[in-house]
């Protein structure tokens, strides 16, 4: 299954302590930059005026009211969204490229992306009325976050025979599951009037716009839980990069471990996809620019992921908000225009250096 | 096609009326008629001719007995099949009905298909009312709707200063779907004396939320489904970037019917002042 795929050269210049600080500094500083602009500029002294205020210390006010509004209500839980998001949906991308050891893997061959996708646009075409009284504007995202899991259950299910899971009927079944649940979605758009097909497209191009300080907690739970679980799971990747049975004579519990990534991978997709909608290619071009970098080995791969993750989100979100103001364009939109030339780029340096 | 209804018209004096693609339509009191658009249905009802619907399409929400009548799919989206089972003598429909394929396949079977423009204006509101009395030889009617329609609009009175208007179309995964310029929302803000607050781009956007919170509107419109699918008023107005702006902090946060405010039909000129009201109560 791995023959003839580019897993990437193995370098480790990058690999020494220096360059993670580096690489997290890049960052820090791109998310302080996402912060500053967008339709209402805020000067980077003004925000670091506002947030060393908030923090207590004594700083003379030289910010406008609705530069404060902006920044608190909507600029930070934004931006701190897009971050976990993007570090969520590429560490879950890195976990399924070694769950399947194929680094053309993606997490929506899970079917979770698709059975999300499909409750929420039917949460936004049939249930409006009936549910949304006592579940309010988390409807759809309850909703996708539901079909998301149940297509992974579904999935998980059909592909476990005598307690052990076969990845290679996972990936089957969930080209299967995928395609009904995407039948499923074109049904729902024929029934759909005007308003509810333009909520339905958007959403499925995916937005960060819906930021709230409610949704940066869930996804700071919903994401950094699973993260800081499958980190420890590293090495045991590690040794299933050689094989399953390979990695069975050295003592590792593959079928925990299998388990327990398609699980991880579900819920942090589930959480991503429900608070932010679907936001394509991030979780597998990703993986394979940190792989580039730091080599195939999942201790360091899978930190990489999320720190480049979040900054890549960050970036694009920072794109989405500001590049067609007062219009946005859907982020979704943007992360596939970056991230399907570099596939296609990776894939026409591989044709030439077989 | 055209030859057959020639037969007709030598018994009866036919209703005429002229499409908005410029072929002119004409039946000899057509019983079976399906309408494709919810603003011509309820046309259809003001006119008082509903009795001769044999189907409408799945827009067609107003008045509510129309749900009880078959229905025939979207009308942006129609079979032309389901049309024909119905045994219609003529279709009405909007200009954005469709698939093209359709609507052809219906006049190949030798159905006459009007079809009217869907213009926002209060003209081509009026003109719509005239040409279904005049294909449906409902022409008195159609000229008492149509001057009810002018008298309603000219109560609608001027505010000074106009208030600024956002008008909210749903929601995505996140940034909410405002109005731009040349949508049907912009021309009845205008209508019912308020100033559209965003203006930065054509058609129904999402809107970045900052935009949102900078344009300020005084007051923020959105339609009864539009709210339903938002979790209700509440939701509307616990967004962060609704609850930053004066709106939300006055309270004046509008729900109109969707096709009163959208329709562009017989109550358009009520829409307006429904609008008007509320954009002048304080």
């Amino acid at each position: 299954m791995t023959d003839g795929v580019p897993w990437g050269e193995t370098s480790h210049r990058f690999g020494a302590a220096p360059w993670w600080a580096l690489g997290s500094a890049t960052v820090g500083v791109l998310l302080l930059g996402s912060a500053s602009l967008g339709a209402v500029p805020i000067d980077v002294m003004d925000v670091l005026g506002m947030l060393a205020s908030a923090a207590g210390l004594p700083v003379e006010a030289s910010w406008t009211p609705l530069e404060e509004t902006v920044l608190w209500r909507l600029r930070l839980p934004r931006v701190a969204l897009s971050a976990l998001v993007g570090a969520g949906l590429s560490l879950a991308g890195a976990l399924t490229q070694g769950l399947f050891r194929n680094p053309l893997a993606e997490p929506g061959l899970l079917g979770v992306s698709a059975g999300a996708g499909l409750f929420a646009a039917l949460a936004i075409v049939a249930g409006s009325s009936a549910l949304s009284a006592w579940l309010a504007t988390s409807t759809v995202a309850m909703s996708a976050f539901v079909g998301g899991l149940l297509t992974t259950v579904l999935v998980a299910a059909i592909a476990t025979v005598d307690g052990r899971p076969s990845v290679t009927t996972m990936l089957l079944a969930g080209i299967a599951v995928s395609a009904l649940a995407g039948a499923g979605l074109g049904l729902l758009l024929t029934l759909a009037d005007d308003a509810q097909l333009r909520s339905i497209t958007f959403w499925m191009m995916g937005s960060i716009g819906g930021a709230t300080w409610p949704a940066v907690g869930v996804a700071a739970v919903g994401v950094g839980l699973p993260a800081l679980v499958s980190l420890r799971w590293a090495p045991a990747l590690d040794a299933m990069l050689l094989g399953v049975t390979e990695a069975q004579h050295l003592g590792v519990d593959t079928a925990r471990v299998q388990a327990g990534t398609v699980a991880v991978v579900a819920m942090m997709v589930g959480v991503c996809t429900s608070l932010c909608g679907v936001i394509a290619f991030l979780g597998l071009v990703v993986p394979h620019v940190a792989r580039r970098i730091v080599g195939p080995g999942h201790r360091r791969l899978l930190p990489l992921s999320v720190l480049l993750g979040a900054g890549l989100l960050a970036a694009a979100d920072l794109m989405s908000r500001t590049v067609a103001a007062p219009a946005e364009l859907p982020v979704g939109l943007l992360t596939t225009c970056l991230g399907g030339p570099f596939f296609l780029v990776q894939l026409l340096r591989h044709r030439r250096h077989p | 096609m055209i030859v057959s209804w020639l037969g007709w018209m030598a018994v009866a004096v036919a209703g005429t009326a002229q499409g908005v693609d410029g072929q002119s339509v004409s039946v000899a009191s057509p019983q079976r008629v399906v309408t494709l658009g919810g603003t011509l249905t309820e046309i259809v009802y003001a006119l008082g001719a509903e009795d001769r619907l044999a189907g409408v399409d799945a827009s067609s929400v107003f008045p509510a007995s129309a749900r009880q009548l078959p229905q025939v799919g979207y009308y942006r989206q129609v079979g032309a099949e389901g049309i024909l089972s119905l045994a219609p003598d003529l279709v009405i429909a909007s200009e954005e009905a469709g698939p093209p394929a359709a609507l052809a396949l219906l006049e190949q079977a030798g159905v006459p298909v009007l079809r009217l423009s869907s213009e926002p204006s209060a003209g081509a509101a009026v003109a719509r009312i005239e040409a279904v009395g005049a294909v449906l030889e409902r022409s008195s009617q159609a000229t008492a709707a149509a001057a009810a329609l002018r008298r309603a609009l000219a109560e609608v009175e001027p505010l000074d200063p106009s208030p600024t208007v956002a008008f909210v179309f749903g929601r995505g995964a996140g940034s909410l779907v405002v109005a731009g310029t040349g949508t049907a929302a912009e021309a009845m803000i205008r209508l019912g004396g308020g100033t559209p607050a965003i203006t930065g781009y054509e058609g129904y956007k999402p809107l970045t939320p900052e935009a949102l919170v900078v344009a300020a509107p005084e007051v923020i419109v959105s339609t009864t489904r539009v709210v339903e699918g938002l979790g209700g008023l509440d939701g509307l107005a616990a967004l962060p970037a609704v609850a930053a702006t004066p709106a939300a902090a006055q309270g004046r946060l509008v729900v109109l019917e969707d096709l009163l405010f959208l329709g562009f039909g017989p109550r358009l000129g009520a829409g307006a002042k429904a609008l008007n009201e509320a954009l002048a109560a304080p």
